[in-house]
């Protein structure tokens, strides 16, 4: 297996030098000897790039120490401007926004190819999934032992073009659609790589083989499901005489179910879960209440050296004071009157932003929380709240009892007004977990409109039995929050589930998967070890 | 490859390709969003569309494409008067673009080079008059989309920041796309565009093995593919030329106006602005479809696109906004 995932990247990159139109490669492996191996089968004059590259690098700009020193205009070319290979370490930091320009780039299909090298440790630590979509191939190269590594590819002959037919093209496309794949780049890429793979073997006609090899390299990793052999419709049978002509040949067309086979071997074994983990907490930005050092906007910090770049504000007074010492010996030095600058001498900007947080509190005053444990619900609350006013996060304030949730305190840093208004929450009547999950979820929404990062935290005891629509109907209310616990994880609101029952609730802990937040069963808890409790899962 | 794809050689995603059709036949409709998953031929409609468009006239320079000698703004320093006729603008706004590259700002050059202060214009001013392509909208920065919201209105775009005092016309389309995986809009940016469509990648087979098949002819076949569909789009360029002019004879019957009403009533939706979106959307499509008087079937086509974004969302709703809209039309006309 291990030689196998080599093999498939050394193929990948000689394909990918075949035919650019591929987009490009992501390997997935570690920095080591391994990798390096495999680099040295990639093009040798490729672009480098970094993942915090700026613009002006990428598309070019004005070469600032050329135009100082000179008093002339001068523009230096971007890394972009000439065709050719690129090469991306670190992939899995790229930016959105950088992401977004190199698919930009491989669009406009002007003879760029991307090997982008993902060096992501976590299962959601990846290569921008639109910047991977639009590359042909993926390799995994994390279990291959550099004693595997060693498979060389046979050098062909003067490379051909190769022709398809329909029919494989037909036979692409569905394969695709059987495994799950939406994007319609993905048969076009397997088509491509099907086609570079005959002109290699110095063939003009794809076969069989070809096929084969361009559906494992190109459609393994892309797969959203398993297909099983059962379901898969049975290839129609060829009409008569289309057999009598294939009968003759040795080419025998490969049916879609070996092909499907070539490709299920190539799938790895957690593939759902690494699926969900993926969609779950895909396209979110950093955001997690985190100091942001920026040179937009925020509090201001010492101005510091360094290249103007995009987006970057120059101090004009510190950088006068650093050029202004050396004007005397600059002029002398030129013969130019004037202020002179050097690029050593401009300042930038910069300043720090901090995302706040919101604490929603979603608190149970049921009945049956009434009885247990609200009073010390109650409490972890107000410890939660002397932390929250410490680091100063804003806080929310979600009661529900009876058939509604009420929002008692909107997002607020008040700390008194927090107090007043939980002590006087009264308990009693159903719970209408579905509407306090509703309302609290409302409120996130806005929160985060706000660019405030909201963080939900569930104190109940679980015992949902009123519906969203108000009905005491239990299993309703039960599927109802299910429900919405799923459209709080599709929006990648952080949520922590506090079960302040006397025992342990299977159905809690089933919605705080189904969150994919912590979950926290407190028996007989008391207020100070809850308020440790969400602390530490607060990351605090 | 210097030609994109073709407009009419995309297969399927009829709504999308309708909805770029009527904003090119009335600008003022206000722009499309297009929604959907990746890979679904989203930027390709876009590309293409801009081949489809008709030429414009324009002062030869003119930083923001003046029909008229008069109206080139004094800090372009222009000196020549002679139209000529350019492809409608199509402006790619890029993701991580500044302020200053979507405004404008000093020419930080000529500033260097001369000690002169000038105006450097920005994409707004290129985009005047055509269209501004954004793609994954949803990912835009919040003050660059503040920054659009406010031009998207006004259709002028002004600029006031380092000594410098300059506005000019900055009227364009907005098309947008993006993956709703990837974020949410804001509703205020919603709303500015006119019309929305969300597409999906074919499910069936067949039409999956068509797209595939017209691609690899595009790539590999591009002389014979380009001249069977550039006719094509020769022929769609005509209509909408025709069509622009039979906007201004199109009758609107009270008794559209007043469903147009009802619908907009019916589903909640916030403001006028749907209203009349829905009412130009509905005008361009009869031209489109050469009818002379706008009838209750022309607002049912594209009532879907034109208010399936202004509804309140409900998180719950997983069948989409889109179904509501389809559902009250049927409730309430019938």
């Amino acid at each position: 297996m291990a030689s196998e995932s080599w093999t498939h990247a050394a193929l990948a990159l000689r394909l990918l030098a075949q035919d650019p139109g591929l987009g490009g490669i992501c390997v997935r492996a570690r920095s080591g000897p391994v990798r390096d191996r495999l680099m040295a089968l990639a093009p040798a004059q490729a672009v480098r790039l970094h993942p915090a590259i700026t613009d002006e690098a990428l598309y070019g700009g004005l070469d600032l120490s050329a135009t100082l020193a000179t008093g002339l205009l001068v523009r230096d070319k971007g890394l972009l401007a000439t065709p050719g290979p690129l090469l991306l370490h670190m992939a899995e930091r790229a930016a959105p926004t950088l992401a977004a320009r190199l698919a930009l780039t491989l669009d406009q299909a002007r003879g760029h190819t991307l090997i982008a090298l993902d060096e992501g440790a976590a299962p959601d630590e990846a290569l921008e999934a639109k910047l991977a979509e639009r590359l042909a191939f993926h390799v995994d190269l994390s279990d291959c032992s550099l004693r595997d590594a060693h498979v060389r590819l046979p050098q062909h002959a003067q490379p051909t073009t190769a022709s398809i037919t329909p029919d494989q093209i037909t036979q692409i496309t569905r394969i695709a659609h059987d495994l799950g794949i939406d994007s319609l780049r993905a048969p076009q890429f397997t088509i491509r790589a099907a086609r570079a793979h005959a002109g290699l073997q110095g063939r003009t006609e794809v076969t069989a083989e070809d096929l084969e090899v361009a559906c494992a390299l190109t459609l393994a990793h892309r797969a959203t499901r398993v297909p099983d052999p059962e379901t898969i419709e049975e290839p129609p049978a060829p009409p008569p005489d289309q057999t009598n002509q294939n009968t003759g040949e040795d080419r025998l067309d490969l049916p879609d179910e070996l092909l499907l086979e070539a490709v299920r071997a190539l799938l790895p074994d957690n593939l759902l879960d690494r699926l969900t983990a993926q969609k779950a907490r895909s396209g979110r930005g950093s955001g997690t209440g985190a100091a942001r050092k920026g040179n937009r906007r925020g509090r201001p910090l010492p101005s510091r050296a360094g290249r103007i770049s995009d987006g970057a504000r120059i101090d004009i007074i510190g950088t006068l004071r650093a050029a202004a010492p050396w004007q005397t010996i600059r002029r002398q030095a030129t013969g130019r009157e004037g202020l002179q600058i050097r690029p050593s001498d401009i300042r930038l900007k910069r300043f720090e932003e901090k995302s706040d947080r919101l604490l929603i509190f979603t608190v149970d005053a049921s009945g049956s929380a009434a009885l247990t444990r609200l009073a010390e619900a109650k409490g972890a609350v107000e410890l939660l709240l002397a932390q929250a006013y410490a680091r100063r996060d804003h806080v929310a304030l979600v009661a529900f009892r009876g058939t509604e949730a009420e929002l008692l305190l909107p997002p607020t840093r008040s700390l008194v007004q927090t107090k007043r208004r939980l002590a006087g929450l009264p308990g009693g009547g159903g719970t209408p977990l579905a509407a306090g999950m509703m309302a609290a979820f409302e409120q996130a929404q806005q929160a985060g409109r706000r660019g405030l990062t909201p963080t939900i935290a569930i104190l109940t005891d679980g015992r949902a039995n009123i519906a969203l629509d108000g009905s005491a109907d239990r299993k309703q209310a039960a599927t109802d929050a299910q429900q919405i616990a799923r459209a709080l994880r599709a929006a990648g609101t952080d949520a922590i589930v506090i079960d302040t029952g006397n025992r342990p609730e299977p159905a809690l802990r089933n919605l705080a998967q189904t969150l994919d937040a912590a979950y926290l069963p407190l028996p007989r808890a008391d207020a100070a070890r809850l308020s440790t409790s969400v602390a530490t899962v607060l990351g605090d | 490859m210097t030609h994109p794809f073709p407009f009419s050689a995309i297969v399927g995603q009829d709504e999308m390709k309708q909805a770029m059709i009527l904003t090119a036949i009335d600008a003022s409709i206000g722009g499309v969003l297009v929604f959907g998953d990746r890979g679904t031929g989203k930027s390709t409609a876009v590309r293409a569309l801009a081949a489809l468009l008709p030429p414009i006239k324009a002062i030869k320079g003119c930083p923001v494409n003046s029909t008229k000698a008069a109206e080139v703004p004094a800090w372009a320093g222009l000196t020549t008067k002679r139209a000529h006729q350019m492809p409608t603008p199509v402006v790619d706004l890029p993701l991580g673009a500044t302020e200053d590259r979507v405004t404008g700002a000093l020419d930080i050059e000529k500033a260097l080079t001369k000690g002169e202060k000038a105006f450097q214009p920005g994409l707004l001013a290129k985009a005047n008059r055509g269209y501004l392509y954004i793609d994954e909208v949803n990912l835009l920065e919040d003050h660059i989309v503040d920054l659009l919201l406010d031009v998207a209105q006004s259709g002028e775009n002004v600029v006031e920041r380092e000594g410098l005092s300059i506005r000019h016309p900055a009227r364009f389309v907005l098309v947008g796309s993006g993956n709703p995986e990837e974020g949410e809009l804001r509703p205020q940016l919603l709303d500015r565009f006119g019309l929305s469509v969300e597409v999906t990648s074919p499910k069936d087979v067949d039409t999956r093995v068509d797209v595939i098949k017209r691609r690899d002819a595009f790539e590999n076949d591009n002389a014979a593919f380009m001249l069977r569909w550039q006719a094509e789009d020769a022929a769609i360029r005509e209509r909408i030329l025709t069509a622009r002019k039979a906007l201004g004879k199109l009758k609107t019957p009270d008794k559209a106006l007043h469903d147009v009403a009802t619908l907009c009533l019916a589903l909640g939706s916030d403001g006028l602005r749907g209203e009349l979106t829905l009412l130009k959307a509905a005008r361009a499509y009869a031209a489109w479809r050469d009818d002379t008087a706008l009838t209750r079937a022309h607002v049912r086509a594209v009532a879907p696109m034109a208010l399936r974004h202004r509804l309140r969302r409900d998180p719950l709703d997983e069948a989409g906004s889109g179904t509501r809209v389809t559902r009250t039309l049927e409730e309430v006309l019938g």
